[in-house]
This record gives C-alpha cells, sequence and structure tokens, in this order.
C-alpha cells in the first residue's frame, strides 16, 4: 500500500482512493458530428503506456474530490499530483 | 479428487537455436497462447518455418502467474463457442501432446451472494445448456455436497445463495501445458526463441514485414501478437491504437495442505477464487488492481479482502500460512472479452484482451489463431471478436461470466 498525495487533504492510504482512468479526455467537442469511428475511439479506446501516464484519482473516502496524477505505470510512483483546472506539470 | 504425483518430465523438452534471419510466421510471445497457436500451426496447416519470440523466458508471463482455472461457462453465444471449443481440446489433450498435463476436471462453482447473482446465475445456467455446455444449478445445500468446506451458514455477511456448476470444469499443470506444446511444437521444427524481446516492426505500406527485437532484425511472412498485458506496448510500436487497459492481477497460495477442497470455488461478489493443488496448495486469486500497471506486482489491500473473503467462504483456511504471492499483468478490453484477429496492417493478427481469463482458453485460441494465420481470415470462433466491434457496437459483453472484478 502506498500514500497518495490528495491535492486538498495531503498524503493518505491509498486504500481511500478511487480510480478514474485516463486524464485530459475532453468531450467531443460537437458530438451530433461524430463518426461511429469517431465515438469509439472517444468511449473505448484510452492510452495505455508502460511509463508516464497523466491519470484521474478521487479521493472517495476524503474530501470526494477528483484530481489529476501523473504516475509511472511500471514502478507504479507518482510523480505529480495537481488539481482538475491545473495543465498537466513537466515531469 | 485426483491425488496424482509431479510426473516425470520427458527427457527433451526444446532446442535452444540461434534465430534465423526469415520466418513464415512469427509469434510475439512465447506463453502458451503463443506456444498453443505454434503448435496448431504445424499440426493443422503443416506451417513450420515459425519462430516464437519471447523476451524473458518460456512461459514465464502470465502462463508462469495464473490460477489455472478451465471451464466454459460464459454467456453469450460467441463466448460458449470459443471457451467450449478450448474445453474439448483439453479433454483430448495428454494424447494430443504426448505428455501428462494433469487436466483435472473437478468441477467449478460459481457462487450467488445476493438475489441479483441468482437470477444471473440460473439465466447462464440456462444459456449453457442452450449452448451444449454442462451446467447446472445448485442449492446451498447442493453445494455443500459438492464441497464440504464451503460455509453456507445464512448469517454470513454474504450467505452463500446457490451457485452454478460445470462438472466438466477443472485444473491443469500450468507449467506442463507450456512445455507439451512447446516440446511438440519444436519437435515439429518451430524455433522457440528466448531472451528475444520485440522493440519494434519493419513495414512496407500497410504490410508488415518482419520485427526488430534485441537479437536482430528478422523478417516475416505474417506476424502473429500474442504478448498478453503487453500487447498495447507492441502496437504503440506501429501507431495501432487499441482498446485495452493492463492492470495487475494477483495471484497466492498457502503452503502444502492434505486434501481438503474437491473442486473450484468462484465468487464474483466477496471475490475470491479458489482450487487446492496436485502437490496441495491453495491456489487463490483475487481481482485487478483498479489502476493500470506494468510492473507485475499488485497493492496489499486487495490480498487482505480476498484473505477476509477466503477465510469467511472457507472457515478451515482460518489457520493456513501464506507462502508467496505474485501478480501478472492483464489487458483488460471494454467489454471483457478478447480481441482476436485481423488488424488494419495485412500480415499482422491479433490476440489480446483476454484480461483475466486468458488460461482457460490456450488450446482453443491456439487453433483459432493457427487458422487465422493459415488463412487469412478469422475462425469461426473468433470471426466475432473482432476489433471493428468497438465502432460497430457488436459488443460481447462478459463482465458477469468474465467472474473476476475488472
Amino acid at each position: 500500500m502506498q500514500l497518495i498525495e490528495c491535492p486538498w487533504c495531503g498524503p493518505r492510504e491509498e486504500v481511500e482512493f478511487h480510480y478514474g482512468g485516463q486524464a485530459h479526455v475532453a468531450y467531443p467537442a460537437d458530438p451530433a458530428t461524430l463518426t461511429d469511428e469517431e465515438w469509439a475511439r472517444y468511449l473505448f479506446f484510452r492510452d495505455n503506456p508502460k511509463g508516464t501516464f497523466a491519470e484521474r484519482w478521487q479521493h472517495a473516502a476524503g474530501c470526494r474530490r477528483w484530481f489529476n496524477a501523473v504516475r509511472d505505470t511500471a514502478t507504479y510512483r507518482f510523480q505529480a499530483v495537481y488539481r482538475p483546472d491545473e495543465p498537466r506539470p513537466e515531469i | 479428487m485426483t491425488h496424482a504425483g509431479i510426473p516425470e518430465l520427458p527427457a527433451a523438452l526444446w532446442r535452444n537455436p540461434e534465430p534465423k534471419r526469415s520466418y513464415d510466421v512469427v509469434i510475439v510471445g512465447a506463453g502458451g497462447h503463443g506456444l498453443a497457436t505454434a503448435h496448431y500451426l504445424a499440426k493443422n496447416h503443416g506451417i513450420t518455418n515459425v519462430a516464437v519470440l519471447e523476451r524473458g523466458w518460456l512461459a514465464g508471463g502470465n502462463m508462469a502467474r495464473n490460477t489455472t482455472i478451465i471451464r466454459s461457462n460464459y454467456l453469450w453465444d460467441e463466448s460458449a463457442a470459443i471457451y467450449e471449443h478450448a474445453l474439448r481440446l483439453w479433454e483430448g489433450l495428454e494424447d494430443d501432446l504426448g505428455m501428462p498435463i494433469l487436466f483435472d476436471q473437478r468441477g467449478v462453482l460459481n457462487l450467488a451472494h445476493s438475489l441479483q447473482d441468482v437470477r444471473e446465475g440460473v439465466r447462464r445456467v440456462e444459456a449453457n445448456v442452450l449452448n451444449g455446455v454442462d451446467a447446472q444449478w445448485l442449492t446451498p445445500d447442493e453445494v455443500r455436497e459438492v464441497c464440504p468446506i464451503v460455509n453456507t451458514s445464512p448469517d454470513l455477511r454474504y450467505p452463500v445463495l446457490g451457485a452454478t456448476y460445470q462438472p466438466r470444469a477443472g485444473i491443469a499443470k500450468h507449467d506442463y501445458v507450456a512445455w507439451g506444446f512447446a516440446r511438440r511444437a519444436d519437435a515439429a521444427g518451430v524455433d522457440l526463441i528466448q531472451d528475444c524481446e520485440v522493440t519494434g516492426f519493419t513495414t512496407d505500406g500497410d504490410r508488415v514485414t518482419g520485427v526488430s527485437t534485441s537479437r536482430g532484425d528478422i523478417a516475416a511472412g505474417k506476424v502473429a501478437l500474442c504478448a498478453a498485458g503487453h500487447t498495447s506496448v507492441l502496437a504503440d510500436q506501429l501507431g495501432l491504437r487499441l482498446p485495452l487497459q493492463s492492470h495487475p492481477l494477483q495471484a497466492l497460495v498457502s503452503e502444502l495442505l492434505e486434501p481438503v477442497h474437491p473442486t473450484v470455488v468462484m465468487s464474483n461478489a466477496v471475490h475470491v477464487y479458489v482450487s487446492q493443488a496436485h502437490k496441495g496448495e491453495l491456489v487463490m486469486g483475487a481481482g485487478v488492481d483498479s489502476y493500470n500497471g506494468y510492473g507485475q506486482r499488485g497493492a496489499f489491500h486487495i490480498i487482505e479482502r480476498q484473505m477476509a473473503a477466503a477465510v469467511e467462504l472457507f472457515p478451515v483456511f482460518a489457520r493456513a500460512h501464506l507462502l508467496r504471492t505474485w501478480g501478472g499483468i492483464v489487458d483488460v478490453s471494454p467489454d471483457a472479452s478478447p480481441i482476436v484477429g485481423l488488424t488494419p496492417y495485412a500480415g499482422l493478427y491479433l490476440n489480446c484482451g483476454w484480461g483475466t481469463g486468458g488460461f482457460k482458453a490456450t488450446p482453443g485460441v491456439g487453433w483459432c489463431m493457427a487458422h487465422t494465420i493459415a488463412h487469412d481470415e478469422p475462425h469461426p470462433h473468433n470471426a466475432p471478436f473482432t476489433l471493428e466491434r468497438f465502432t460497430t457496437g457488436a459488443l460481447i459483453d462478459e463482465h458477469g461470466a468474465a467472474a473476476v472484478a475488472h
């Protein structure tokens, strides 16, 4: 188990958090114009890198707020956490 | 229950050849699926100028890390067809491979702990029977007859309200399965090449013409990806984006115990699955860790929850000692079903997305992949499992029958 830094609450145990998958996936700007292929890309296709990954977490058992994190999927080490309104930091 | 000892291996298993510079078919990944594909390419199609490339050691990835459960009690017609095809092959596999694999049809129970579980289970039993898959619905008393150590007391937080039962399901000795396929493929002339990591692909337009490896470039008429959790990493080299997320999945074993557990028990709701290995270890698995990962390890709290579920369901386990834990990396697709077949690249074939359930499919998917490669078109059993289904919407939603939380 590892400590995860909630941007609002500080470090808390991993079990308090809920995982939300890839971060920065924007809802389609003009949904009515999307092709089936584009809808499939939006709904089902996400990056799956071995290494640095920007993803969403929620402090489910704490403040219940969502935030973003940059984490290494090979080592599981969190490299940065940041609020949803902040840009992805350079690592 | 069979209490077979561990049989002697044949004196020779496989050669350890240097890679040639060119093959008709290169298979990436010498796990169960890659080795089975090589075996059936040789046996069913006479294609033997084949290399199976493995970045580590043969069958050292998920094949060495799984809980060896074999069953075909899936809900949808497409899944039932391919898993039942596999189960029928399992039933003749010792003869085909000429080697013991300790396939033991001791049956599998999938427990129900809520009214919704019961309804889903009964529905799945009916669907299985319609598909020619053996299946029964058992009451709690009948569950206790099949597996007396299951706690069927109504006082449990999540009481056992019944179970689906597939008597033909079982377990096999996973290492022997891999080595049996490897030995047969090797004898047919297939080169099994370990310590050979695929780092990229060579292409000619939209055709894949070979692979780049840690031991040089290898040309190939056809390339098949059988790399389980690392398939995304490979496909990224081609700019081919796949609807997969890789997660750690953990399992563990107890010390060796007297035979106490005569069948396989799975519980989706409280989440543990247990069988007793031939030597006597209790082999247990949990759900996947929620986050993406490639580290071949997982979080400790998953094991804690799994242990809590196991001890509540099996009070006799309370004094068992945990011997070791391990993690594999599973590639999960959005509908919890595999992706097997052609790709946008000519000469490139995909076998991935098996999530937590690839082992049971080993001979079946090897058979179908060999057909797909040989004929450049899918076998009828893997025809529904296309990459295109995520665009067309023809999903095969097996989250329920996949039976492992992901």
